[in-house]
Formats: C-alpha cells, structure tokens, sequence
C-alpha cells in the first residue's frame, strides 16, 4: 500500500511539475465556465417563461434543467483531455529508461499501475475542484439538492477511472506518446459514440452497444440514480483496464 | 551470492545470451567484458529482474530472479546503461523517492540519502533537477541511487560511461572500495577498466562466454606467446637468417626498414626466453643493437584474440575449461 501511495504522489508531482497540468486545468476552467455561463442564462430564461406562462407545466428546478445538461457536457471536455493526461504515464517511462528503475525495484506491477492509475485520479480530483465553487453559488442564489450533485460528481469520477485505465493500457503499448494520445482519443470517441447506429443494429445490437457506451451509464448519475448496474460497469471497465496493462507491462518484459 | 546457469535469453529468434554460466562471491568485483551487442546488458537485465530469462536459472543473493523477483530485488542496486533519472525532480527529491519504493525504512531515509551523495559527490547538488545535470552527475545520481539500500549485489551497466578522466578515477576507486562489502558485477568494453578495478573477468562474445578468469592470467596466458622487437643496424648483411638459428627462436618476420637499419619481429617457442641469445648473436656479428624488447601484452590482445575467434565452432564450455587456470599454468 505504501509503495501504491509513493507511486501514486511520484505521478501527482510529475503533472504539476510541468506546466502541463496548470494549462490542462486552466483550459478546462475556461470552457467549464462557458458552459456553465450558457447554461445557466438558458435556465435563467426557462424560468422566467415558467413564471409568466405559471401552472400546468413540469415545474423546473435547479438539478434536473442546469446541473444534469451542465455536466453531461463537461464530460466532453474529458474526451479531449483525459487522453493527453495517459498518454505519458508510461511512454514517457520507456523513452527516458526510468521503466528500468520501476521495474527493478521491489515493487510489484500491480502496485506501479495502481500508483499511476491513482496519480491520474488525483489529477482529475483537482481539475474537478474548479467546478466547485459555481455549484456552491447556486446553493447561494438556489435551492439545488445535494444529493443528485453528489451523485453526478461520483459518475463523473468513475467515467474519469474508465478512461484513465483504458488509456494507461493505451500508453502501455508504446513509447511513442503521440502514438498513445491519439488511440487512447481515437477509443474514448468510439466508446463514446458506438450506441449511435441505434436501432439499425436490430434489437440484440442496439442492446449491447448501448450498454458499451460511456455516457449512457454516466445518465443516471447526472439524474441522481445510483444504479448498480453502472457501477458494475465503471468497475469492471477500471478493474480490465488496470487488468490489461499488468498484463501488458508483463508481456513487454518476456518480449524484451 | 551470483549464480549464473545455463542462461539463455531469446528475442524472438535472436539469441542475444546464449548458454551462459558464472559465478560471484562475496566481496568480489566481476568485470563482464566484451564488444558492443556481446549480450552484456541482457544478462544484466535478467540479473536484476528487469526481464525474465528464456532458459536457465539466475540466483542473486540466494534468490532465483524468477521465482522470488521482490526479495531478489531488496538485494540488489543496478545501474541501467542509461541512468534512469526523472527530469523534473531535484537530485535530493529522486533519491527520496528511490529510497521509498527500494523500502528503505522511513527513519533511515533521509540518513541513507545524506551518505549515498556523499559518496558519489553530489551532496552540493542536491537542489538541482535531474533534467539539467551533465552526462557526468548523471552517470553519479544514477550510481547513487544503486546504494541507496545498501544492498548485497550491485550490478552496473558501464558505471564509467560518459565521465572525464578525473571523474573515472574516483568511480573506480568507489567501486573498489564497494567490492569488500558488496559483490559488484560491472560491465564495460574498457579494458584498463577491468585489469585495475575486477578481481575476476568474464569475457562475453556474441552471447557465450570466452573465458572466466582474473585479468593477470588472461594476460599470462597470451604472455608466453610473445614476440619480441628488434631493430638492428645489419651494415647491409641480411640479419633474418642469423636470428632464426637462434636456439629456441621459432619464427622471424621482417618488419620495417629497408636501409642498413632493420627491425624484426621475433617468435620464441614456449616458455623460452630468447632475449640475451638474440642479444649475443647481433652483438657477435659485429651489428649494432639499436633496440631490443618484449612487446607487452595488453588485455587488449588478449580480449582480441578471443574475441575473433568464432565461438559457434566451439562449444562455449571448452572455451571456458581452456581459460581456467589449471590449464594455462600447466
């Protein structure tokens, strides 16, 4: 446990060592801001119609019209991001040789790829951080009810895990980080999008791929279910991403 | 402490280590020798854990790299050909970090880090980052943070690459200074390297071993078969003839020189000085002797002669029963 931790802070540092992390947080701080800005004048405007055209209507509140649409949207911004924050994790150790220190210290594999799974975590945890205080002024200005925040925030961590692990088993591959980004983006959209074709997959199709699809579980958090029928597939995507990159880390020693 | 059997490592269907067996005792200072691409590194790695061996055993410090990798690993210091620093840590902060995931107790840390720098002579680099130090420091962080955990087994993957002469001296006489309590494998095609530093040689070629022994025998053995220069002024007679009648001289070449002032190479058989003979037959000629000496043989001859030949017309372990040395005394 110790040696996960010390990996884990070791990966932290590295990120906000560079300016890679203030940029990444900064960038993301902006279009969150946007977004939360746009969406927010939309609700302002829905409430304002809802007040004038009065009962007889679904009455909107605070969670269900801003926060939900609010954080769907920023999981986009994952899509984009999260790739750029893998794809180094272990090329970079491969192209600077600093894999031959990991691996020749007293540390199992499972302990190296859970540190760095953590440290990416971490890494989200603050980026995360920055939406805090616009959720905390709608409790100001609103009424907005915390448990379907904490919810969305709970998903939006474990879709996060999904494509930090699967994006670990990317950057696994190859030393070549462009190479990492761009596969770990190229499966994060596919991941994203595969429930598209729909219906033309006949029923059995639509089925699978919906279930395939990252968003789709992520819908339930945002609307304050916790399902475990999700939960078991965030798990089981962290849980097979950290799995395939022990086994990759593995193979790679065998092959030399 | 090191035991090595029958170690074969394949990359696909290139064998870069084929067959090969050696052993360190303790306190020992083993010089692995041999051309670039002679497998070195490969077995170093498989040494230390880093890869799996294809075939054969590797025992460090009375663990099997195979089947106990972590306690193997407790026991062993490597440093990597390239040293495996991160740039955007200072010297002090990398070495924390080494010092953490080689399970050095926490209360001994910071101690461990203090005297590692000491003696490597980085302590007054301490707040610099790993990124902006030169191939020299480096090549010292590195070596370092191989004794953070003072551990039984170093192994160092050419420990003096890439340092000024100054700087290589004191590595050698660090590395000496380890081989009393450590058992230290180091790797270099340097040969001065090893006949100051290496208690013990074992010179690799294309994956097999050539031979196993110290650096004075291997020398001895070559050292018999020495030729000696001459360089006579003959007044125009020819000198080759009368050389070879010497007693006990074997071959005579011609060198250089097509003066009154030639030099010869000349061949003794075994075990035969011929120095004051040869001395006596040109002086009892009436020539002068401008120069008379034994060639010296380096390890370097030593290292070439094993070297060309091909080791797959021979089977590795004939090689190494002729380089032991019973055989080359007797």
């Amino acid at each position: 446990m110790g040696n996960i931790v010390t990996i884990a802070q070791k990966e932290l540092r590295s990120y906000f060592a560079s300016p890679a992390a203030y940029v990444l947080i900064g960038f993301f701080a902006i279009i969150y801001g946007y977004f939360f800005g746009t969406f927010l004048y939309v609700f302002n405007q829905q409430s304002q119609q809802f007040a004038a055209v009065g009962a007889g209507q679904v009455p909107i509140n605070v969670n269900q019209s801003l926060i939900q649409p609010l954080f769907m949207n920023v999981s986009v911004i994952l899509l984009l991001a999260l790739p750029l924050i893998t794809m180094r994790t272990y090329a970079e150790e491969k192209r600077s040789g600093t894999m031959e220190l990991l691996l020749t210290a007293p540390l199992t594999d499972i302990q190296i790829v859970v540190g760095k799974f953590l440290g990416a975590m971490g890494l989200i945890a603050v980026m995360l951080l920055v939406t805090v205080p616009h959720i905390g002024m709608l409790f100001w200005l609103g009424d907005p009810e915390w448990k379907p925040i904490a919810t969305t925030y709970l998903g939006f961590f474990l879709m996060s895990g999904c494509f930090v692990a699967v994006g670990l088993f990317i950057s696994s591959l190859t030393s070549n980080q462009v190479i990492a980004g761009f596969v770990t983006f190229a499966v994060f959209l596919m991941l994203w999008i595969i429930s598209w074709p729909g219906s033309f997959m006949g029923p059995n199709g639509q089925a699978l791929f919906e279930y395939l699809s990252l968003p789709g579980h992520f819908e339930d958090f945002a609307r304050g279910v916790i399902d475990t029928k999700h939960l078991v597939y965030f798990l089981s995507v962290i849980a097979f991403g950290l799995f395939l990159t022990v086994r990759s880390v593995d193979s790679e020693r065998w092959r030399g | 402490m090191i035991e090595v059997q029958n170690l074969t490592k394949r990359y696909g269907t290139f064998t870069a280590v084929n067959d090969v067996s050696f052993r360190a005792e303790k306190g020992e200072i083993l010089g692995f020798l041999g051309p670039n691409g002679a497998g070195k590194t490969t077995t170093m790695r498989v040494l230390t854990g880093y890869m799996p061996p294809t075939g054969g055993t590797a025992v460090v410090a009375g663990y099997d790299v195979l089947d106990h990798p972590i306690e193997a690993k407790r026991r062993t210091g490597y440093l990597p050909e390239t040293p495996p620093l991160y740039p955007d840590m200072t010297i002090a902060d990398y070495l924390t970090f080494c010092s953490k995931i080689k399970g050095v107790p926490r209360s001994e840390r910071a101690s461990r880090v203090a005297t590692v720098m000491e003696r490597t002579r980085i302590a007054d680099m301490s707040r610099r980052y790993c990124g902006k130090l030169s191939k020299g420091y480096r090549q010292r962080v590195g070596l370092a943070q191989a004794l953070l955990h003072n551990p039984e087994v170093l192994i160092l993957d050419e420990p003096t690459a890439g340092l000024d002469p100054k700087q290589i001296i004191e590595t050698r006489q660090l590395i000496k200074e380890l081989g009393g309590d450590h058992t230290v494998i180091l790797s270099t095609h340097i040969l001065p390297e090893v006949s100051q530093t290496c208690h013990r040689v074992v010179i690799i070629n294309k994956g097999h071993v050539v031979a196993v022994d110290s650096p004075d025998n291997l020398t001895a053995r070559l050292g018999r078969s020495a030729s000696i220069y001459l360089q006579v002024d003959t007044m125009g007679a020819d000198a080759g003839a009368t050389l070879a009648s010497v007693a006990g001289v074997s071959t005579v070449t011609a060198t250089d020189g097509d003066g009154p002032v030639r030099a010869f190479e000349v061949h003794a058989e075994a075990g035969q000085d011929v120095r004051r003979a040869l001395a006596a037959a040109v002086v009892n000629k009436g020539w002068g002797l401008l120069e008379l000496r034994a060639t010296r043989v380096s390890l370097e001859d030593v290292f070439l002669h094993l070297t060309m030949e091909d080791p797959t017309h021979q089977p590795p372990a004939e090689h190494v029963a002729a380089a032991s040395p019973e055989v080359s005394h007797g």
